[in-house]
């Protein structure tokens, strides 16, 4: 519609551009009676959202101020979903009223691109699961189980508070942008809306940032997978499962999606029991016995091959396998939860939540716990997957609230319960599981005496206890399995096997959870390395144009080995770091995470800016001043910090001043060598911080002039595709109203022909 | 009691149902869609068969690759 000089008139703006059929029913309800509908509360109204106030308000009392000995896992639940059906009834509301407009009479990219393959209505609840499957993987799984460490309360606080005011919002905003704009992708929206400055700075931003995310993905699987034979065999298995089932949809029976995906899963579970006696006999426990190292290395080689193959024999098949799990292992974790209700010990606030030096992960609560739980809360990768894919199938304009924030309220409840999983498990257990080697010595005696060391109150764990849990979950060692994801296993192990099957399947679900999280994480590091080959091909196209040819082998091939050189040198730096890599690198993981986030937000606030919201810019602005001081205060510290702990720098000082100074061990790298590769690491660590950080700053600084510009022209350019009238209608949320049901009725009698234009291509 | 076949008719569209959403969200559905659109906008030339489908779906996603998150 080319300008729009104030978001004002913009309503009737469009309905003079439209022109909708006359022989066709509205395609939308109508303002005047949707507006009765939503401000009309009938006590039935009132007495339900009356009764879920009370109960969301009993759930928070017990979960923050009730200080008994243990707490009821199942308040956690009843706050969780009471907040968030409070959140996605009043405030996302709020949003679509004021912020976005959405107008159902305008069509969708999916209407009026229509092409049958990429841009397709698709209905609202289906195109919920697709999106939630495709934004929740591993991260909501691992940051809580981190967090932890800090007492389950501000854990709790942030997914729950965060969700409903930053990370939903920035999900829904990007999405219906996107969707506005044909479905344009985060990186086309930026260069758009912040110019040619802001929007290379984004491009970078976001190239570095999934290097970063990508190598501390598949950091975590290493850290589940090393020295344990049961796991490295059934993950292993998942390839040639993979592979059989790639060959098998694309020979054998094309297009029989959920035939060779229940295939596929039952060979998963086979593939987890025969990893059992696998392990359980001589040659299988010294063949599939790897050091992290080599299975690092094995991921790197993995990553590189997995990348260039076509993506029917890999890719897609593992895609419909992770899928399946992850909704199926959602469904089954929140269903235990509910029968099992565990009992929590652990307390609201730990001994660390008070201090900087934690084991797990160190720096203070502010900022680091905010970034440590990013998945769940508030996470910038779902930027990319918000823009992009979803948009082009959103069948009307009112569903993205739907789709995009109620898609990610789900994802915060996925970390919520993997919190609940993770402190439902023996607080000494957990510290031993999560600090590194170097200070829990590897051995379950060294462990026992260094957790009961810590001072823990309630804590008082005995070797025995170490050993009968790896035993219990048959694995040969639990001490300093670090990464989140063995601790979310024993968790889940613990909680299932009082729902199904005793202590006998303890072994099965722990590793029936660690097979789920390499699935997930497998495959987002497949997509993720081939999403970055094609923007750095598309980069070095600008200036060498063969790149841009996707087609063209040597230049993805390339462009493929520099991306996996990236991630899978930061994978080794972690894997071998003397610190222990998951302490030092998971905060940098965070803020990556969340410096995508800011830059989404910083997009947002000046897509808003420019259609003339500015009296409720507050909604973009909050959650973006929260997320730019959040990740801007952790990179500061992670970069000035004096404490060797929290700040590379001061670590890279405090080490190269030690290996001056002629001496062979320092802190806990116990030879020179491992102190020069600390000092390398740090150094590392500190210099990508800082490019993040400068490059994020630019960002926003760029969003802030193009917003305050835009303030003063009252307005601005507006990138939207062209208003066409919708020929289509479909109710808006989960449950259809009376007038929606009214109206779909109406448009049922229409005959299939009438309702589409023939455009007559072909 | 209710007579077994009052139960399980609803019972078992009720499982079909869940079949189809299941199917919905994996993308099995896809060719069905695509046929669909096919014969909406009134194209002159035939559909693609399945296997046609199918296979020029995959080769697109290798010059089109769709993000997964963590």
């Amino acid at each position: 519609m080319g300008t729009q000089p104030n978001g004002k008139d913009a309503e009737s703006v469009q309905a003079h551009v439209l022109e909708l059929d006359p022989e066709l029913p509205p395609p939308a309800v109508d303002d005047a009676v949707r507006e009765a509908e939503e401000r009309r509360w009938t006590p039935g109204k009132i007495a339900l959202w009356m009764v879920v106030s009370l109960l969301g308000a009993v759930a928070w009392f017990m979960v923050a101020l009730v200080r008994g000995e243990t707490v009821n896992a199942i308040w956690f639940v009843f706050a969780a979903v009471c907040t968030y059906l409070i959140g996605y009834r009043f405030y996302s509301k709020v949003i679509e009223r004021y912020l976005l407009k959405p107008d159902d009479r305008r069509a969708t990219p999916a209407e009026y691109k229509a092409d049958g393959k990429d841009y397709v209505r698709t209905d609202r609840n289906v195109l919920f699961g697709h999106h939630f499957a495709a934004i929740a993987g591993a991260g909501p799984l691992v940051g809580p189980i981190i967090a932890a460490q800090m007492g389950y309360l501000p854990g709790t606080i942030w997914i729950i508070i965060g969700v409903v005011l930053a990370g939903a919002v920035q999900d829904y905003l990007v999405m219906f942008f996107s969707m506005r704009r044909g479905g344009r992708s985060l990186g086309q929206m930026a260069r758009e809306e912040l110019g040619v400055v802001g929007g290379t700075a984004a491009l970078v931003a976001t190239l570095l940032i999934m290097i970063i995310i990508v190598a501390i993905l598949a950091l975590v699987v290493v850290n589940a997978l090393g020295e344990s034979p049961w796991g490295v065999f059934s993950v292993g298995m998942t390839i040639p499962i993979a592979l059989f089932m790639g060959v098998y949809l694309r020979f054998l029976r094309p297009g029989k999606v959920m035939e060779v995906s229940i295939i596929g899963f039952v060979l998963l579970m086979a593939a987890i029991i025969g990893g059992g006696m696998v392990a359980g006999t001589e040659w299988g426990a010294s063949f599939f016995h790897l050091d992290k190292t080599t299975i690092a290395w094995g991921i790197i080689v993995y990553g590189f091959i997995a990348a260039i193959l076509p993506v029917w024999l890999l890719l897609a098949p593992r895609d419909y396998l992770s899928t399946f799990m992850k909704i199926g292992v959602i469904v089954m974790l929140a269903v235990a939860i509910i029968v099992v209700r565990p009992e929590i010990t652990v307390p609201a606030f730990s001994e660390f939540a008070g201090r900087d030096n934690g084991p797990v992960f160190s720096g203070a609560l502010f900022p680091f716990l905010f970034v440590t739980i990013a998945c769940g809360a508030l996470s910038g990768f779902h930027a990319l997957i918000s823009s992009g894919t979803t948009p082009k199938l959103v069948e009307k304009e009112r569903q993205t609230r739907f789709i995009g924030y109620g898609g990610m309220l789900m994802e915060s409840f996925v970390a919520i319960m993997a919190l609940v999983a993770a402190i439902s498990i023996d607080r000494g257990i957990y510290f031993a599981m999560n600090a590194p080697v170097a200070l829990t010595g590897g051995t379950v005696e060294t462990a026992a005496q260094w957790v009961n060391s810590l001072g823990l109150s309630g804590v008082n764990i005995a070797p025995s206890d170490l050993a009968q849990t790896a035993q219990n979950v048959g694995e040969p060692s639990i001490v300093s399995r670090s990464g989140g994801a063995p601790t979310l296993a024993v968790g889940l192990a613990h909680i299932m096997q009082q729902f199904i099957g005793g202590t006998a399947m303890m072994a099965f679900w722990y590793h029936f959870a660690i097979m789920f999280e390499a699935l997930f994480i497998l495959t987002a590091v497949d997509a993720g390395t081939r999403v970055a080959r094609f923007m750095l091909q598309d980069s070095i196209g600008n200036f060498v144009p063969k790149f841009k040819e996707a087609s063209w082998r040597p230049g993805a091939w390339l462009c493929t080995a520099v991306m996996v050189g990236a991630w899978g040198a930061v994978l080794l730096m972690g894997v071998t770091d003397p610190l222990g890599g998951i302490n030092t690198l998971f905060p940098l993981f965070g803020i990556a995470n969340q410096l995508l986030a800011a830059i989404a937000l910083a997009v947002c606030m000046a897509i808003a800016a420019k259609r003339g919201s500015f009296k409720f810019l507050w909604i973009v602005g909050v959650p973006l001043a929260f997320a730019a001081v959040v990740t801007i205060t952790a990179s500061f510290h992670k970069i000035f910090s004096p404490v060797p702990a929290v700040g590379y720098f001061a670590n890279n000082a405090a080490f190269a001043k030690a290996l001056a100074d002629g001496k062979t061990e320092f802190g806990t790298a116990k030879t020179v060598a491992a102190m020069e590769a600390v000092v390398r690491n740090t150094m590392v660590q500190g210099v990508l911080s800082v490019v993040f950080v400068v490059l994020s700053i630019i960002v926003i600084i760029t969003a802030i002039l193009a917003t305050v510009k835009a303030f003063r022209d009252g307005g601005g350019h507006d990138h939207e595709d062209a208003p066409r009238p919708s020929r289509v209608f479909a109710p808006a949320g989960l449950f259809p109203t009376a007038a929606e049901r009214e109206l779909a009725a109406a448009w049922a009698k229409v005959p299939a022909a009438k309702r589409f234009e023939r455009p007559g291509h072909h | 009691m209710a007579r077994p076949e009052a139960v399980a008719a609803p019972l078992l569209r009720g499982l079909r149902g869940v079949a189809a959403y299941f199917r919905g969200v994996m993308g099995a559905d896809a060719y069905r869609k695509y046929l669909e659109h096919h014969e909406a906008c009134g194209h002159s030339t035939a559909p693609m068969n399945e296997r046609q489908f199918w296979r020029e779906r995959m080769d697109r996603q290798d010059t089109e690759p769709q993000g997964r998150c963590c």
